[in-house]
């Protein structure tokens, strides 16, 4: 997501690096050059002026005090950073749990934007959490809105409160309102309702969303909302802001390659937080919004904390314990541990949105769109069709076992011995690391094949440890030879 | 609006409009999602053209831009006219389908739809729903079915029936999902083993920013899209990125969704169109 914005900010930050010496006209260069960026992304044209204002005002005062031997580039993209956060909204918020249950979440928003599959997410998130919510079906309008919901809420194992069929028949306030009786009754400490799509200039919709949140009072309204959308955004933000109110805000379709910049208009306009972003169709493609971290990404500076959380989440607890102390304990690396890593590597999504979360990683799009997800499980399916024996001491594989394995994974007897070779350097890297060699960052885990995951253990809380990494290998191994030389 | 602009232009005709004025209109264009680009090239054919009247010098700046393709249907020559729908999620596939064999319908046609969202949960119903609505055949698959399947089967019982159009529905995809790019043309391509497919029509949400076009190319090159369907015109949006699309790949606007109810839909008339974009 992002991406367009953030290469064309990458390339107006390249060029002002390239500047040991900053002019004022270098900076009234650039704020030209991030006006039309931003534009093209599609904020609004007020936004932009304001913005862009904060950024000139603030980098000609620092021109002034920029004592000799300050990286004046550096200082400017400081100065960029910190008004993209402030613009997103600072801090990232939460939501507020009602002080007696159920806290009551209302969705509303334009039609397609994604409310129902967003109130599914939503659902799962929060029961993952240790919630127990209640879906209630609330949009009575579009031609079975209300099946969508109970196929989404069977599907996570989500209870759904749904009395009316829809397409048209029942009062969604009334529904709304017996929704969240039922909770109160079944005892759900929580209760999410989906309601019917609407236009902000559609009067008597507004006014139906606005009886629904006067009836059920909400503690959190979330205006919900598509990242492609256009100009309008600010205009439609509004007149739900008029019309309905809303607390936060939630950005859907955010796997698209859409600029986002709605993003950016609608959190400064409504002065409300972006609290959650939906990036993907499974249920689980879902996250906290966090400001500094998506301004971190626009700016191309990688998102480095969100992949180390997702990193933890994948995780278990116990592997990770048991390598770190097979890791000190001078115990070798098996490919039993290997294969551990593999699968919760496969667990924490895709490789290739986690490459575009690391520094960087909009400059790589090309490669990393053609990243092969299942170069993991081949991989797998290698060591799997190894006997324990095998995985735990891979010097017994000749010519005649490598081939019944390769037989058993569907795959060439050179697959086989590529992924011993790398395993075999691997091994070797993770000795000398033990006795003493620099540990690899977050990054070693790239590749497929790469042995780097239980140096991200160590990496995960040091996001700094990435900025070094200028090699062109994703195999740690590989790497750890060149950097020897 | 570009109520000054307009105002001053009216006042004093073009000749004289200030470049105040100008501006005031360019931001118009703008806060339409022409893009950048685009507002900024046509502003300067408009001033260039020294008419007396800005906006209407815009307007046929504008009309100037417009394809020259056909916006009719593309008919088949024989048998059904085929007719795939396709567009990213929550743009209004499903509806349009609906309220696109409707419009058929009412002149006379008789119209097959299938039901290809297998994706989306209750996607096939929200179609058959519509269906006993407008007494339309919906042909469906079973739950999780594979999309091409669903179209072949469609496609053959439409020719059975000797219906004259069968519109086929398909799973909302973003544009950047490479294997839900390509399972698109492989719908397209079963259908092809049966009957040509005469029309693809790509679904642009009408409050969709710059991304529209950058939708626009991806889909036109997997399955070469012959026309365009504007939805939610009847928001405050102004669906100027339709216009962006248009003109920068030469695909026609060919019909407009403007409200919930199945006729709030008409062809393209760019002289309705055009002046909401000022």
């Amino acid at each position: 997501m992002f991406d367009s914005l953030t290469q064309k900010f990458s390339g107006v930050l390249a060029s002002l690096r390239s500047k040991g010496k900053i002019s004022t006209s270098d900076v009234e260069k650039t704020c030209q050059e991030i006006h039309q960026a931003l534009l093209e992304s599609d904020v609004a044209l007020s936004v932009v002026n304001e913005f862009i204002e904060i950024v000139r005002t603030r980098s000609l005062a620092a021109l002034g005090e920029f004592q000799s031997g300050t990286n004046q580039a550096s200082a400017i993209f400081e100065i960029i950073n910190a008004a993209l956060v402030e613009i997103l909204g600072n801090q990232a918020r939460r939501v507020r749990f009602a002080k007696n249950p159920p806290t009551v979440i209302m969705l509303a928003g334009l039609q397609g934007a994604g409310k129902t599959t967003l109130a599914g997410k939503l659902a799962k998130y929060f029961a993952d959490q240790g919630n127990t919510p209640l879906l209630v079906a609330s949009d009575l309008q579009r031609p079975n809105a209300v099946t969508q919901l109970q196929v989404v809420g069977e599907n996570i194992g989500i209870p759904v409160f749904a009395p009316e069929p829809g397409n048209g028949v029942g009062d969604p306030v009334k529904v709304a309102r017996d929704g969240v009786s039922f909770a109160k009754a079944k005892l759900h400490n929580m209760v999410i309702v989906d309601t019917a799509g609407r236009l902000g200039v559609d009067a008597p919709l507004m006014k139906e969303a606005k009886s629904i949140a006067d009836a059920i009072n909400p503690n959190e309204i979330l205006f919900v909302v598509d990242a492609m959308i256009g100009q309008d955004a600010v205009k439609t933000a509004q007149a739900f802001l008029d019309g309905v109110g809303f607390d936060g805000v939630v950005l859907t379709k955010l796997d698209g390659d859409a600029r986002g910049g709605a993003a950016l208009s609608i959190a400064h306009m409504t002065k409300r937080p972006i609290m959650f972003v939906s990036n993907g169709e499974k249920v689980d493609d879902f996250d906290i919004f966090y400001p500094e971290r998506m301004a971190s990404r626009i700016l191309g500076m990688g998102d480095v904390a969100t992949l180390a959380e997702q990193a933890k989440k994948a995780i278990d607890g116990d592997v990770a314990a048991k390598m770190e102390s097979k890791f000190a304990s001078g115990e070798d690396f098996t490919l039993e541990d290997f294969l551990e890593q593999l699968q919760a590597l496969s667990k924490m999504g895709s490789m290739s949105k986690m490459l575009a979360m690391l520094p960087g990683g909009a400059q790589m799009k090309k490669q990393i769109a053609n990243v092969d997800d299942g170069e993991i499980i081949r991989t797998q399916a290698i060591v799997q069709s190894m006997t324990p024996l095998e995985r735990r001491d891979p010097k017994v594989l000749n010519g005649s076992r490598r081939a019944r394995i390769a037989k058993g994974a569907g795959r060439a007897v050179s697959d086989v011995n590529s992924l011993v070779e790398r395993f075999a350097q691997a091994q070797k890297v993770m000795r000398q690391m033990r006795n003493g060699g620099t540990p690899q960052g977050i990054s070693g885990m790239g590749l497929p094949g790469g042995m780097g995951m239980p140096a991200m253990k160590s990496g995960a809380n040091k996001p700094a440890n990435t900025g070094k990494k200028k090699s062109k290998s994703g195999n740690p191994a590989k790497r750890a030879l060149e950097e020897r030389g | 609006m570009g109520l000054f602009g307009k105002i001053i232009a009216k006042i004093t005709g073009a000749v004289h409009t200030s470049s105040a004025g100008w501006d005031e209109l360019e931001i118009s264009l703008l806060e339409s999602d022409l893009g950048p680009a685009l507002s900024a090239e046509i502003i300067s054919a408009a001033r260039s053209a020294r008419a007396e009247n800005a906006s209407e010098a815009i307007i046929s700046v504008l009309r100037a831009a417009l394809s020259r393709k056909n916006r009719e249907i593309l008919q088949s020559q024989s048998g059904p006219t085929v007719i795939l729908v396709v567009g990213v999620n929550g743009t209004g596939k499903t509806t349009s389908v609906a309220k696109l064999a409707h419009y058929l319908s009412e002149k006379e046609r008789t119209v097959v739809m299938a039901a290809g969202d297998t994706f989306r949960a209750a996607a096939v119903d929200q179609l058959r729903t519509w269906g006993e609505r407008l007494d339309i055949e919906v042909v469906h698959g079973a739950d999780k079915a594979d999309p091409a399947s669903v179209a072949f089967d469609a496609v053959q019982q439409g020719l059975a029936r000797k219906a004259d159009y069968i519109i086929i529905d398909t799973a909302g995809r973003l544009h950047n999902k490479s294997d839900l790019i390509s399972e698109l043309g492989k719908v397209k391509r079963v259908i092809e083993k049966v009957l040509p497919v005469q029309e693809i029509l790509l679904v642009i949400d009408a409050t969709t920013g710059q991304n529209g076009l950058v939708q626009a190319k991806v889909f036109a090159e997997a399955v070469d899209v012959s026309g365009i369907i504007v939805t939610k015109l009847d928001g405050s949006a102004r669906g100027g990125i339709a216009l962006a699309i248009e003109k920068g790949l030469d695909i026609p606007i060919k019909f407009v969704g403007n409200g919930e109810a199945v006729t709030d839909f008409a062809p393209f008339d760019p002289e309705i169109y055009l002046p909401t974009l000022l």
